[in-house]
């Protein structure tokens, strides 16, 4: 009789913040870190998703490498010691805080003011923002040239938001670059490509090919590039709107997971309903079947259910 | 894969200059005519997907045809490699020589970095402006020695390259009218102590016969004399350190790739040469490319590679052109293939072109450009031998640390171990230019001084006096006159908190501004930052504000918090970032900060 | 299959397999999640087959895109099959040990050449080798079909013929190796585990031969089960025709709309002497009805289970206040029941649950919080110990077999009913939207089902702010 395959794991012991620690072998230390409830702060990480340890938040000292290393990715191994909060640490997390929020909108990134209080980032220490770019202008910008101003303003990501179909917005102004939509959309997932990053440096930024609007684009709306966004630069459309009028309130809202009503594939949904409306659908990123992904059905097409007049 | 192409159709010449690269369309699926077991049958999964890595010597064919890379180029490049759309323009959009907008099919990039910025490229380009002629700022193009440089690109059916160094507004208006003048042999002002440079100069680079003449082939022979295991016993011997900047031990690298038990292994030669004040590959690939190309055989015939990329910077057509006459030939000899001289060994090259970008100099960037991803570095570990080209176990080295492996082979180890410094075996290529009488690519043992080989190249000019000396590049250290005695090997160079980098001794002199120099460092960071990791791609950023307010005279909160902001924004990004651009984009900057004054603060004035 | 109407495998083991075969199913587009699991396998170097008519977009993505001529699904097959049995590739201690009618069937597949493949499908022999060969030798493969297979006048046939590949080679029962069908709408596969098939008590057993069964529901519900088969809704619309049927309850489904012929369905359902329709939209049928039941929508105004194409049995969760008079099913058929005579006995869903797993023995494991715990369970699930079960069948592999074993069964290329003509092979899949086989493909939110889900919104393609 043949069964489930198990994949052996050894155990692996190793030192953190002066605690032995057992983890499995493949785990990375953020895994071992937070089995001990010890925050450390992540942006660009995510679960479902391959690490890109682009944001640099999350990095911690390990005894023998010249430089931190991003506890994301690098995987635990016999004997490691690792520093979660020593000064080395703590500086550099307060300056990629301070880095992104003098340049990038954090006003729905979760924690972010919070970690930036602790951390004891000083963003305003730049500089008062540069005005903001003009539609279209950082999506022109060519590798390689700049403009690199007086000096006297910081440099920021600040552009109008696109807002080309029904479904989602897009507010670059927020995003902090983290590539976990690209991944979403891209291999990790969803496998459409429809947006990866484009240019370079600072001017690098999530664009379709020749920042086509969405509708020309390869997107199918499926959203799972929102829902692995940590910032709020990818918004439905539903929670944008609300949020604008200023009726967006997760306390009055509640989460139900159920079965999506389309096809038989059977995804799990979890259903934000405000006011009896549902104003947005996620997934369980730990559900064996969707991962945290949803296709254009099951993401957006509740709308049947809202349309009251009709019924 | 399932691509949503936007359906434009290419202009003949566009496609005809993707079907250059690629072949005519086999499928009516990928652009051919529509046979009728277009509708039977289609096989487009790992294999098809597998011709990612043409994608930029595909794009380099648009735009070395149009001049730029159209919407509807790019959707025929994707339809061809089976490419998303948005991935494609990614890449495309990554590197500085690519165009992604319609602009003239003639374009002058002039160098204004910072060896050429010693040489009057910063008035040379007021004189360009001035006579009306239409050019793009360029990141250093190699060419210091010969400082002021500019590089000619004419897009067309026969396009043309042109180097211009020393340039002039007349030949670059020359250039752009399509008088170029021929390119010029590197010269050699060291009559003697050549090793890695002997042949250059004397032996005709376009000949293999010439190279043969020269003592070319005799290290290969003596390799397949000691076989596989023992090459990599003497290269372990010469304790050869990597010259890339990272002075990895070259025998322990390929010993790991050897003994690596995944196949294919991949040798990829490293020639993308762009740190500011560089010139030696160019040199060596211009003048001896077969050297290159034997010492890469003896690699790949150690480490179990079949095959070896070099991937050189766009920016030097005439090491191009070389390197492809010399694989050619190499191959009709039998120097390359599938049975090379007759003993059964496989080994063979393909060469690649960067397309105007610096971090593709970092090996793992290097990886992702040439498989036709974006040039980002890859998170270390896995490292190269383990996981490095298409994620298979590849040496990775430099131009110049596979050069020493021919003096290697034919000395042994320990007769090379005995040139250099204990620690820094064997002689090293330094990139003598800025303010120095004879600018040029010298040789000399690790363990010369630092005023020795300023000696070497005639000292500063008549009547100047030396100021600073920058030691390895863009990514490198500063150091005063007071440093002259600091011997160059890689063990006095990291005690005195100095490095050797790729070579790069650039020379200023009292005539030349420290604070513009330093802007424009601070500037080509920001330029060639890939935009991944937030410390270097804000970092970068910020320096250069920073700069820039304490340059103009207006800091914030005063000089001194300044220059303490610019140490925290240092070392966050050398702590921080992913790869070693970002550890080091503020190594200069901050040397020049504290060991040479740049900004005196309020109290020292 | 071999029993229960169910797929082998875990959408999981589509990641850990080495070859897939994709047949008459665009899953990239009809169901997006599931392709990301095969994506997962082709990204870990599985191969993919892709047998369509059309170059779906699932096709493009495909190693081998087979455009067969439109029902020549059973011609492929055993072409496939009998180049494997030529070629030696067959596992014939696995067809000797837990199989039966090998050798009819081996007999039956020998007009299938290469070249007769090849002339009844289109594919170039080669072609057909190729895959033949590549199917046969992976360590593991599945084969997964949609209404591309199903959706014919032969569908049953074509079924066969893809089980008999996988028993050929031994392609099921194994972690890896399966076949499964994907369900086309949401708890398809539940309605069937439910009894909600004219042939079967809840948890497939059968209503006529399983006489235990059937006296096992009798006693739990104090009444005499007919012990004959119901009729499907083919047979129903035919017994409408014959005036033997005059009275319908539909729920949640519309015929008025998503019968092939739609106009004989309209005349039949107007003709009945009495319609009773519950749906959440006032359908085409309901508007033919004489008492419409206004029902909530069972995934986000109520509580219950269903099930997935991985035999998944899941939680679906009360998020919303029905709208006006709208009530639950299960409240409304309880009621139904109360009024008509029978009080059931239950009033929640967790309630006729509980019944359920008391006489369905492959549920019996399933409670609430198991089901909550454990993110959905795989039936069977015997006790409340099971883990459920993430594939069928392993006791094929069993030695010596247990249970009863697989058999073969010799089946036939059969011409469609539509003739093809030269020029219509292009057009083919179109008539298949209109005709008895609905397009397997294409389907978005804007055209899900009949539309009424979709149609009070605008598609989110339509661009524009």
């Amino acid at each position: 009789m043949s069964a489930v395959p198990v994949t052996l794991r050894r155990v692996v012991e190793l030192e953190i913040d002066g605690q032995t620690v057992r983890a499995m072998e493949g785990q990375t230390i953020l895994q071992a870190v937070r089995a001990l409830d010890v925050e450390i702060p992540t942006l660009c990480w995510g679960e479902t998703l391959t690490p890109v340890n682009a944001c640099r938040v999350c990095m911690v000292e390990v005894e023998g490498s010249r430089v931190l290393v991003p506890s994301c990715a690098r995987k635990v191994e016999p004997g490691m010691v690792v520093r979660t909060n020593g000064d080395r640490v703590r500086h550099s997390r307060k300056m990629v805080l301070e880095f992104l929020a003098s340049s990038v909108d954090l006003s729905t990134t979760p924690n972010a003011a919070r970690w930036i209080e602790e951390y004891g980032a000083e963003p305003d220490r730049y500089g008062p923002a540069a005005p903001p770019a003009a539609a279209g202008e950082r999506d022109r910008a060519h590798a390689g040239h700049h403009h690199p101003g007086d000096g006297q303003t910081a440099a920021t990501v600040a552009q109008p938001v696109k807002i080309d179909n029904e479904s989602y917005v897009r507010d670059y102004s927020k995003c902090i670059l983290c590539y976990k939509c690209v991944e979403g959309c891209g291999e990790d997932w969803q496998n459409t490509f429809a947006i990866a990053v484009a240019g370079r440096g600072f001017d690098a930024r999530i664009a379709t090919e020749f920042d086509a609007p969405l509708p020309d684009s390869a997107c199918v709306y499926c959203g799972n590039c929102i829902a692995v966004c940590p910032t709020g630069a990818l918004m439905f459309k539903s929670e944008y709107d609300l949020r604008h009028a200023g009726q967006w309130d997760e306390e009055r809202q509640t989460q139900t997971d159920t079965i999506c009503p389309y096809c038989g594939v059977g995804c799990e949904l979890t259903l934000h309903v405000q006011d009896n409306e549902i104003v947005k659908v996620t997934s369980p990123l730990d559900h064996s079947v969707t991962h945290g992904n949803l296709c254009v059905k099951g993401r957006f097409g509740f709308q049947f259910v809202q349309n009251r007049e009709k019924r | 894969m399932d691509l949503r192409l936007h359906d434009t159709e290419p202009t003949s010449v566009e496609r005809a200059a993707v079907d250059g690269v690629l072949g005519p369309p086999a499928t009516a699926w990928e652009g051919a005519e529509r046979s009728p077991l277009d509708g039977r049958v289609a096989s487009t999964g790992h294999a098809a997907r597998a011709q990612r890595h043409l994608l930029l010597p595909t794009l380099h064919a648009v735009q070395d045809r149009v001049g730029w890379i159209s919407p509807a180029a790019l959707d025929y490049v994707c339809k061809r490699l089976l490419i998303p759309p948005a991935e494609a323009y990614g890449v495309a959009s990554f590197y500085s020589l690519f165009a992604l907008e319609p602009r003239p099919a003639t374009v002058a990039h002039v160098c204004t970095d910072i060896a050429c910025m010693t040489r009057g490229a910063t008035d040379f380009c007021k004189r360009l402006q001035d006579a009306g002629v239409d050019w793009l700022e360029s990141p250093c193009l190699g060419m210091c020695e010969r400082a002021p440089a500019a590089l000619v690109i004419e897009a067309g059916e026969e396009p043309r390259e042109a180097v211009l160094a020393p340039a002039s507004v007349d030949s670059v208006v020359a250039a752009m009218d399509g008088d170029a003048p021929e390119p010029e042999a590197p010269e050699i002002r060291q009559a003697t102590g050549l090793r890695l440079l002997r042949r250059v100069g004397l032996a005709d680079p376009t000949s293999l016969d010439s190279y043969r003449a020269h003592g070319g082939y005799s290290a290969l022979r003596a390799a397949f004399e000691l076989g596989p295991a023992g090459v990599i016993r003497e290269v372990t011997d010469s304790k050869l350190l990597g010259r890339g900047g990272a002075a990895f031990p070259t025998g322990r690298k390929w010993d790991a790739v050897a003994r690596h038990p995944v196949r294919p292994h991949y040798l990829v030669c490293n020639a993308d040469e762009s740190e500011p004040g560089t010139f030696k590959d160019r040199i060596v690939i211009e003048s001896d490319p077969f050297a290159l190309v034997e010492a890469m055989t003896i690699a790949g015939y150690a480490t179990g590679c079949e095959h070896g990329y070099v991937y050189l910077r766009g920016e030097y057509p005439l090491a191009w052109k070389r390197l492809q006459q010399a694989v050619t030939q190499a191959r009709a000899r039998g120097l390359l293939g599938d049975d090379i001289l007759g003993q059964g060994v496989r080994f063979d090259i393909e060469l690649r072109k960067g397309a105007g970008a610096y971090i593709c100099g970092e090996e793992t960037a290097l990886f992702n450009s040439i498989e036709g991803f974006r040039g980002e570095p890859r998170n270390k570990p896995p490292f190269p031998v383990d996981e490095g080209l298409h994620g298979k176990p590849t040496v990775v080295n430099n131009v110049e640390s596979l050069l020493n492996v021919l003096d290697i082979v034919l000395e042994g180890g320990a007769a090379f171990a005995q040139i250099g410094t204990e620690e820094s075996t064997g002689t090293r290529l330094f990139c003598l230019c800025g303010c120095v009488q004879r600018p040029g690519l010298y040789e000399a043992p690790f363990g010369i001084t630092l005023g020795e080989l300023l000696d070497l190249a005639g000292g500063v000019l008549q009547g100047r006096e030396l100021r600073s000396i920058l030691l390895g590049g863009a990514a490198g250290v500063f150091v005063g006159p007071d440093k002259l005695d600091l011997e160059l090997s890689f063990e006095a160079t990291r005690a005195a908190g100095a490095t050797l980098g790729s070579g790069v001794v650039m020379v200023f002199d009292d005539t030349v501004e420290l604070a513009p120099i330093l802007l424009r460092i601070a500037a080509f960071f920001r330029d060639e930052s890939c935009g991944q990791c937030v410390p270097c791609r804000v970092g970068t950023v910020r320096q250069q504000e920073a700069l820039l307010r304490l340059a103009n005279g207006k800091p914030r909160g005063g000089v001194k918090t300044e220059l303490a902001l610019l140490g925290e924004i240092t070392t966050a990004m050398r702590d921080a970032s992913i790869c070693g651009l970002g550890q080091t984009a503020a190594n200069a900057i901050d040397s020049a900060l504290h060991g040479l004054n740049a900004f005196p603060t309020e109290e020292a004035m | 299959m071999f029993g229960a109407g169910g797929g082998t495998s875990s959408y999981q083991e589509i990641e850990e397999t080495d070859l897939i075969v994709l047949w008459g199913s665009n899953a990239r587009e009809t169901h997006p999640i599931f392709f990301h699991h095969v994506l997962k396998g082709v990204h870990a170097g599985a191969r993919l087959v892709v047998v369509d008519p059309r170059r779906t977009s699932s096709a493009q993505w495909a190693d081998n895109w087979l455009g067969i001529d439109v029902g020549t699904d059973v011609g492929l097959a055993n072409t496939i099959a009998r180049e494997i049995i030529h070629a030696g590739l067959h596992n014939r201690e696995f067809i000797d040990r837990a199989t039966t009618g090998f050798e009819e069937f081996a007999a039956n597949v020998e007009q299938y050449t290469l070249e007769e493949g090849e002339k009844i499908t289109g594919i170039p022999a080669e072609i057909i080798r190729d895959v033949a060969h590549a199917y046969a030798r992976a360590d593991r493969a599945q084969i997964c079909w949609t209404l591309g297979i199903t959706e014919h006048h032969n569908a049953v046939d074509n079924v066969l013929a893809l089980i008999n590949l996988a028993l050929l080679c031994g392609h099921v029962g194994r972690w890896g190796s399966g076949l499964n069908p994907l369900r086309g709408q949401n708890n398809v596969q539940g309605g069937g585990d439910m009894g909600a098939i004219p042939n079967r008590l809840p948890g497939f057993q059968d209503l006529e031969k399983d006489h235990e069964a059937r006296t096992k529901f009798e006693r739990a519900w104090g009444v005499e089960i007919q012990p004959r088969y119901g009729w499907h809704l083919t047979q129903m619309f035919e017994a409408m025709e014959r005036g033997d049927l005059t009275a319908l309850y539909v729920i949640g489904e519309n015929p008025a709309q998503s019968e092939a012929d739609t106009t004989r369905a309209w005349e039949l359902l107007e003709g009945l002497g009495h319609l009773v329709v519950q749906d959440i939209f006032l359908t085409a049928t309901a508007e033919l009805a004489h008492v419409v039941l206004p029902a909530s929508a069972s995934w986000c105004e109520a509580e219950g289970t269903v099930t997935n194409s991985e035999r998944r049995v899941q939680r679906v969760r009360k998020a919303l206040e029905p709208p006006g008079q709208a009530h639950d099913d299960i409240e409304i058929i309880a009621e139904l029941g109360t009024r008509l005579g029978y009080p059931m006995g239950w009033s929640t869903s967790e309630d006729a649950w509980t019944e359920l797993r008391s006489l369905s023995p492959m549920h019996a494991g399933m409670t609430y919080p198991r089901l909550e715990e454990l993110g959905g369970i795989q039936w069977p699930c015997v006790d409340e110990q099971d883990p459920g079960s993430p594939f069928l069948h392993g006791r094929l592999w069993a030695d010596p077999l247990e249970g009863p074993p697989a058999p073969f069964h010799a089946v036939d290329q059969a011409p469609p009913v539509d003739e093809l003509t030269e020029d219509s092979r292009a057009t083919a899949t179109r008539r298949r939207c209109a005709g008895r086989r609905r397009s397997t493909s294409r389907r978005r939110t804007a055209s899900a089902s009949t539309s009424s889900r979709a149609s009070g919104f605008r598609s989110p393609r339509a661009a524009g702010p």
